[in-house]
């Protein structure tokens, strides 16, 4: 299926978790903040939460700024 | 080192460093960890921006001992109150910190707040129970009023945001000083260690920069300076400076002078 990731038309399989798309994309979960939809996905949904075709997704993280 | 008896306090959380330190513009991150090192900053700022997918995935923060840190992530970019909280939401998920630094910007060549859009956006990260500290005007209606709304501090700049051109109106930070009682930190506009020290003897509770650090020719010995400009500054503040006198008073008796 189809997701948008940050910004980019993006391919992934059917039904992928959260997780699975941080893994394939080697990820630390730690590390990161998602959103889907303009909804933050809670760390503890990672493992739960699929996505679906035409999602927007935000990956985000933590850069130097002042 | 610092005083022990003289912690800076936010949000009921000790500091004993005064200075808060960005960490964007450096040439490495390992120029990044040792400024900090030499800054002895215990808060240092952060954006929030997307993961690169492209690139290494080598991170600033693969360089920073975190447990030493207090994370501050900013909102810097945000031109709305609605950027802004998504920006704390965001930054408050990936896990480290309650704290946010909250800029909402105003227009891009001076990067001067948009007070307006930071009132509503403080209300509403105040009422998520987010530890506010919020960037804004050197101001002391809108900083009362950002008081008011809960904000564990306010952040008035010096100056536009790396432009190095000091505490331009020291006289509005004094006014603020007198008339809030959150911790009030200069942020924005520091160019100088002598600028870090001013704005400490002014009776600021703290000063906050970057570019002065990372913009320096040397910045791992600028952030030393600076160090030492914020620790020489408070302990100015603390002892207490003469007064200024428009004619001279002799340090040295006159009596027993030769004939």
């Amino acid at each position: 299926m189809n997701i948008t990731l940050n910004g980019e038309e993006t391919k992934l399989a059917a039904n992928a978790t959260v997780t699975q798309l941080l893994e394939q994309l080697k990820l630390a979960r730690e590390r990161v903040a998602v959103e889907v939809n303009r909804d933050i996905v809670p760390k503890a949904a990672y493992d739960s939460h699929t996505l679906a075709e035409g999602d927007k997704v935000e990956i985000v993280h933590f850069v130097g700024g002042g | 080192m610092g005083q022990n008896n003289d912690k800076l306090v936010i949000a009921g959380r000790e500091f004993t460093s005064r200075l808060m330190v960005g960490t964007g513009k450096y040439a490495s991150f390992q120029q990044t960890a040792e400024a900090l090192e030499a800054s002895g900053a215990e808060i240092i700022t952060v954006a929030v921006r997307r993961v690169n997918l492209d690139r290494s995935k080598e991170s600033l923060l693969d360089y920073i001992d975190l447990k030493k840190y207090t994370l501050l992530p900013n909102t810097a970019g945000c031109y709305t109150a609605e950027d802004a909280i998504r920006t704390c939401r965001l930054a408050r998920e990936a896990g480290m910190s309650d704290f946010v630094k909250l800029e909402v910007l105003g227009d891009e060549k001076t990067l001067f707040p948009d007070n307006e859009e930071l009132l509503k956006a403080a209300k509403v990260l105040v009422g998520e129970g987010f530890t506010v500290l919020p960037y804004c005007s050197d101001d002391v209606i809108l900083c009362k009023k950002l008081q008011d709304l809960g904000c564990a501090a306010v952040m008035p700049l010096g100056a536009p945001i790396g432009s190095g051109l000091g505490i331009r109106n020291p006289y509005n930070i004094k006014i603020i000083l007198e008339n809030v009682q959150v911790p009030v930190i200069v942020d924005a506009g520091v160019g100088s260690a002598s600028d870090a020290a001013i704005a400490m003897e002014l009776g600021c509770d703290g000063v906050l920069m970057n570019t002065a650090i990372a913009g320096a020719q040397d910045p791992v010995a600028m952030a030393r300076a600076m160090k030492l400009a914020v620790e020489a500054g408070r302990l100015s503040y603390k002892a207490g400076r003469i007064p200024r006198k428009l004619y001279a008073n002799a340090s040295s008796p006159l009596e027993g002078l030769l004939a």
